[in-house]
């Protein structure tokens, strides 16, 4: 299945939106795979709040887990969705008219 | 809304095409208005290298694709804060044409929407095998030593 570009960077920017899961995503880039537990203690946020929060970000793509052994979920941040999202931002960053204005200066006045 | 695949902008130089070419295809050129520092060459199948002092020293190789005298300058570019090694590319492409009062130059960046899923799989699976044959090397030096 092909995903879509936009809907790719708009679940990113509406998972980003929230406090609690720029904070999870941030703690999961810092220290790496955590655990529920690992990140409620972090992040001073109940556990039943972090699942909630975790399984939005899975949904979004931006968080992977796996059974580290027995009942310990190990939850990871995924960066792909997130280079989807960057070329959004590059395009809304691209400065052409800052560019052109300076080639536009350049050419009426060039230095001699 | 969608993400803006294509930028374009169209101005209207008081200026003839020759001396707008030259601002656009040499390296004095695009170092008076475009980036700090430029080199390499610019001509289709070779690359120039530029430099932005004031950007932070942000560095970008552009591969130079079409030079058709006086009518069409064409370059690929990494995505602007993509991490380095990822290999989308945006085309840049400057076209000429003469108006009664000068040049029309018209500029257009394309390719902001691409997701090549198979850069996405093939990249994010690479990754992931990338690290742990690392680890494992890791791993493996660790045991020996």
């Amino acid at each position: 299945m092909r995903p879509d570009p936009e809907e790719v960077s708009a679940s990113v920017f509406a998972a980003l939106a929230d406090t609690n899961r720029r904070a999870i995503l941030a703690s999961l880039a810092e220290h790496g795979a955590s655990t529920a537990t690992d990140l409620s203690g972090r992040l001073s946020i109940t556990r039943q709040g972090i699942a909630k929060h975790l399984a939005l970000l899975a949904d979004a793509g931006l968080v992977t887990s796996d059974a580290g052994g027995g009942r310990r979920v190990l939850y990871r941040h995924r960066s792909e969705p997130i280079k989807v999202a960057q070329s959004y931002l590059a395009a809304l960053a691209a400065d052409w008219d800052g560019s052109l204005d300076r080639l536009a200066a350049f050419l009426a006045d060039p230095p001699r | 809304m969608p993400i803006p695949n294509t930028i374009t902008r169209t101005l209207d130089l008081a200026h003839p095409q020759e001396k707008v070419w030259g601002a656009l295809t040499t390296l004095g050129g695009l170092t008076a208005w475009f980036g700090s520092h430029a080199d390499g060459e610019v001509a289709p199948g070779h690359d120039v290298h530029m430099r932005w002092e004031k950007e932070n020293n942000m560095e970008s190789t552009l591969a130079i694709k079409v030079v058709d005298p006086m009518s069409v300058f064409a370059y690929c570019w990494g995505i602007n804060g993509a991490p380095e090694g990822d290999p989308r590319r945006t085309y840049v492409e400057f076209a000429l044409e003469p108006t009664a009062s000068g040049t029309r130059l018209t500029v257009t960046e394309s390719g902001f929407a691409q997701l090549p899923d198979e850069w996405l799989e093939a990249s994010y699976q690479g990754n992931t095998e990338g690290w742990k044959a690392e680890l494992g090397e890791l791993v493996a030096y660790l045991d020996a030593a």
